[in-house]
């Protein structure tokens, strides 16, 4: 068999954020508008590997991801040992912003699901001018915790099972074995207590309740993508959000749930592509 | 028992999963109760109730609809995962629940295929 080498290529910036020096492992494919792509909670970049490498997106696209610190291949910053890590609001915006001064990625478009998902809706209210548009997938104002957090990051448990566990029912039933897996895998590789961290932002700190009203989508246009099986965040949840803000779009995903673009890339795609056009149709222009 | 992984139709994966697994559970359908006894991963016997002073560690408390949908071959969402079925307050976990949360994908799966020996029922 040939070998098939992707056309996907890999890098480290170091950014400040927060004061604390970082060491950001990113990935970029294909040329053209930048699409940014943001990971869920306690995963990584590696779940985009099905955008990096369609043709319909690449060749039209630069599709830019990056690892969060502490996941993925991007480290936690010194002193990570003393610290309890605890995603917020402030300094998810400002990792992101941060990295993309950094990369000087000017006016993407920005997709992020689940915590990603949410953060896009921060980043509509406080640097809108920044994105030419948002797309939130799997994207709420809040999600009330249904389960214990703290099985999440204990010595006694085994993180990766605990996490994959806790997630492998958010991915809708007919994902292909592969595709599921892999998501799955992604989670199992996550550091202890990082999903946990990264929930403090999802089902805490970063609420956004009484404050969705206030995106203008005047400012930057914002899209929603939701998957059906979903039960972290509901279609219910994501089509109360799309009344509360005027003028955004929520199209339901059928079949898919919480990881749309690493458990059915190519379902996902077919969902995406007609948003990604509408973005860049002319008479949306600001 | 159903198969277990496409490559292992005899089960054996669940069972390797769940090797150091050893627990009583009870599981409650409506007013219908089963103690499930796992020996190193194997179930080695359902039994139904009633039961006299029965012993377990934890237990799975639902009605009847909502381990039927659960156990449907397609089922809806909300119905097709333990975890689901615990945010939507279908279905609840009672008593000690360490050993399920350190085994969370071993008892999914084989909760799934005790619906084989319990549905019919």
């Amino acid at each position: 068999m040939r070998a098939k080498k992707e056309a996907v290529v890999g890098g480290y910036v170091n950014v400040e954020i927060a004061g604390r020096a970082c060491r950001v492992y990113y990935e970029t494919a294909g040329a053209g508008q930048p699409l940014l792509c943001l990971h869920t909670a306690g995963s990584d970049s590696r779940q985009y590997r099905g955008l990096m490498n369609d043709e319909a997106i690449t060749s039209r696209f630069q599709v830019i991801c990056f690892d969060m610190p502490y996941h993925g291949k991007s480290s936690p910053p010194a002193g990570w040992e003393t610290h309890e890590y605890k995603l917020t609001s402030d300094l998810y915006v400002e990792t992101i912003t941060a990295f993309m001064d950094a990369m000087e990625i000017h006016r993407p478009i920005t997709l992020g699901c689940s915590i990603g998902g949410r953060v896009v809706l921060h980043l509509a209210l406080r640097c809108p001018e920044r994105f030419k548009a948002l797309i939130g997938l799997q994207s709420g104002a809040h999600v009330n915790p249904y389960y214990e957090l703290d099985w999440l990051h204990r010595p006694d448990v085994h993180g990766g099972e605990v996490c994959a566990g806790i997630v492998s029912g958010l991915i809708g039933p007919h994902a292909d074995n592969q595709d599921r897996w892999e998501t799955l895998w992604h989670y199992m590789q996550g550091g202890p207590g990082i999903f946990k961290g990264d929930l403090h932002f999802y089902k805490g700190e970063g609420d956004l309740r009484g404050m969705v009203q206030k995106i203008d989508v005047s400012k930057c246009p914002l899209y929603l993508l939701t998957g059906e099986y979903d039960y972290s965040c509901t279609p219910e949840d994501s089509e109360d959000l799309a009344r509360l803000i005027p003028g955004s779009q929520l199209q339901i995903m059928p079949c898919i749930g919480h990881f749309p673009m690493s458990e059915a890339p190519a379902a996902f795609i077919s969902h995406l592509l007609p948003v990604l056009q509408r973005i860049e149709s002319p008479e949306i222009q600001p | 028992m159903n198969p277990t992984h496409p490559n292992d139709p005899s089960g054996d994966w669940l069972a390797y999963r769940g090797r150091y697994v050893n627990v009583t559970f009870l599981l409650k359908k409506g007013e219908a109760e089963y103690l499930v006894t796992i020996h190193e991963g194997r179930v080695v016997r359902v039994q139904p109730g009633p039961h006299v002073m029965p012993r377990w560690t934890f237990a799975l408390v639902a009605g009847d609809d909502t381990w039927q949908r659960f156990w449907a071959p397609t089922p809806q969402p909300r119905f097709h995962d333990l975890m689901a079925m615990v945010k939507f307050k279908t279905l609840k976990v009672e008593g000690d629940q360490a050993i399920f949360m350190s085994n969370l994908l071993y008892f999914k799966e084989l909760v799934r295929q005790l619906g084989s020996q319990i549905h019919a029922r």
